[in-house]
């Protein structure tokens, strides 16, 4: 099946600054995918690219193995959602319904599917920030799209506005719409993507699955003496496995030997006094691709 | 294109800002054309102009009086429309909204400007239609014979305020563009429209020939040139007979294409940040 998303050394520079450095970018279809990166790394760029609203300085974009022409199909919330402010949500996304060509019974049927239905007639100006991101949604739905690109939807939300976001995502995903997803919370890209691509100074310096993205899981062994429970370790599971970190050790093998290894050192009269799993989170992972996170 | 039309005319319906515009210019039109003048005449003021005559402001010269302002004060309410429209977009960072629903920049500014130039000819259309009463009361409150201009002088009339209304504010829409907002278009549209135009008139063409010529090619004199064509009169501010009636009309026409064109050019080639 022809990729949703594809772009090929996409660049984009701004005089002597390269915002998007050839990027190769590749959304499957049905995947929710994270694209992840700090801010200024070039995410808003890569999006406003895909949509046709910047125009690349070389490489290449097809969505859904075309180049971007009438976006049928796609629908987006780019930085922040935009309204105009004396209209009511109503009237707005009856304006942009005119404009994507969509029957006006959709825009009832966005509304409620982003639960605005009963403020629909209130202007926009008097939405709360919640309310308007959920707006913005709306309007990515109105042309029931294939892909749903959608930039930080979860900026100024609470803790509840954050939750329905990441249900409406997953809602989308289950429905088998192919959702890219920008973001910089890393909680909400590990809960709700299938895949992730990091994008540090315009560069995609990964591109995997979470899983694979933050690593095996291991064993972390805090003992004593230190020496002789390395030194049994590396009996045990092999030199390459065994590293000492700290007051401890960082064992390189599945959670699920932790009783054989647990044995292994109290037969040899070794006190264990922790031994755990250990995963790096993906906020670790991203901090190691990304240089700290620091800019 | 249609459905584009149908929600770009919502969006300006629905702006408060269109109809305070509309109010605006209905009662200066109606304050500084009629009412000022008839004051003048009726109360014996002295005032230097108090004998321009009751005959200015008679049904017949109901073309001349409706389209005079255009040139100068309700050429400046016009373009303020075309700001708001394409510069409002900037402002409140709807092009991304509006394009990610249909990406073809050309076609989405080509509904705006057909649009705008509709509701230009809403407002010439409304000026006459708030000139008619006025001049209607003052010729029976004077007890003078109430003869309308011909079909034929009308439609030019309306015409020609619509091709000058036009003209500006497609003027507004591509310096809402240029400058991607609404108070600094505003701000120098307004400033070129109230005050250099006028500087130039009275101050600059009359020492330098060479502004003198320059004035028959600007939009303004041109505009003036074809209201004064139609029987404004001169002693309204900007309007003054510098060149003919048709090529006065030729230019503003071309500057209207202009300003449209350069407008989209503008619009499809820059990047929507």
């Amino acid at each position: 099946m022809t990729a949703p998303v594809e772009t090929r050394r996409l660049t984009k520079r701004y005089g002597a600054v390269t915002a998007v450095d050839a990027l190769d970018l590749t959304v499957r279809a049905g995947e929710v995918y994270g694209f992840l990166g700090p801010n200024g790394a070039g995410k808003t760029t890569t999006l406003r690219m895909l949509l046709g609203l910047v125009r690349p300085t070389s490489g290449q974009v097809r969505l859904f193995g075309a180049p971007p022409g009438r976006l049928d199909g796609v629908g987006a919330l780019i930085e922040g959602p935009a309204f105009y402010p004396y209209l009511s949500g109503r009237d707005n996304l009856r304006v942009l319904a005119r404009h994507a060509g969509v029957p006006s019974a959709r825009i009832a049927a966005v509304l409620d599917q982003v639960e605005l239905t009963g403020r629909a007639g209130d202007r926009y100006a008097t939405y709360s920030l919640g309310m308007k991101q959920r707006l913005g949604v709306a309007a990515a739905l109105l042309k029931d799209p294939r892909l749903v690109v959608l930039d930080e939807p979860t900026n100024g939300l609470d803790p509840a506005g954050m939750a329905d976001m990441r249900l409406l995502v997953r809602r989308l995903g289950a429905a088998g719409c192919t959702v890219l997803l920008s973001s910089h919370l890393m909680t909400e890209v590990q809960e709700l993507c299938d895949r992730v691509g990091v994008i540090a100074d315009g560069r995609l310096v990964a591109e995997s699955t979470v899983a694979e993205l933050r690593g095996e899981r291991t064993l972390r062994l805090v003992a004593a003496p230190l020496d002789a429970a390395a030194a049994r370790a590396r009996d045990l599971l092999g030199a390459d496995a065994v590293r000492v970190t700290g007051d401890g050790l960082d064992l390189a093998v599945p959670p699920d030997r932790a009783a054989e290894v647990n044995a292994a050192l109290v037969g040899a009269g070794i006190a264990v006094s922790e031994l755990r799993a250990c995963e790096r989170s993906l906020e670790q992972a991203f901090f190691a691709l990304t240089g700290g996170g620091r800019r | 294109m249609t459905d584009h039309i149908r929600a770009e005319t919502l969006k300006l319906v629905r702006r408060p800002a269109t109809w305070a515009l509309l109010a605006i210019a209905l009662t200066l039109s109606v304050t500084f054309t009629y009412l000022i003048p008839y004051a003048g005449y009726a109360g014996g003021t002295g005032g230097p102009r108090a004998d321009r005559g009751l005959d200015a402001l008679l049904p017949d010269r109901l073309v001349g009086n409706s389209i005079g302002g255009l040139p100068v004060f309700l050429g400046a309410l016009m373009l303020i429309p075309g700001v708001l429209a394409a510069g409002g977009e900037y402002a409140w960072g709807t092009w991304k909204t509006v394009l990610t629903q249909d990406p073809d920049r050309l076609r989405v500014y080509a509904a705006k400007l057909v649009t705008l130039c509709l509701a230009a000819l809403a407002g010439v259309v409304a000026v006459f239609a708030a000139g008619a009463p006025a001049s209607l009361l003052v010729a029976l409150a004077e007890d003078r014979p109430v003869d309308w201009p011909g079909v034929a002088d009308l439609a030019g009339g309306v015409g020609a305020g619509w091709l000058i209304a036009a003209m500006w504010t497609v003027l507004g829409a591509l310096l809402g563009i240029a400058l991607r907002g609404v108070a600094l278009p505003v701000g120098l549209g307004l400033v070129w429209l109230l005050a250099v135009q006028n500087l130039l008139a009275l101050i600059a063409a009359p020492l330098l020939d060479w502004v003198a010529r320059a004035q028959k090619a600007l939009p303004g004199p041109n505009a003036g040139s074809l209201v004064a064509a139609l029987g404004a009169g001169t002693d309204t501010p900007g309007v003054a007979a510098l060149v003919g009636g048709g090529q006065a009309a030729a230019v503003v026409a071309g500057y209207l294409l202009a300003f449209a064109a350069l407008g989209g050019a503008l619009l499809r080639r820059r990047d929507i940040l």
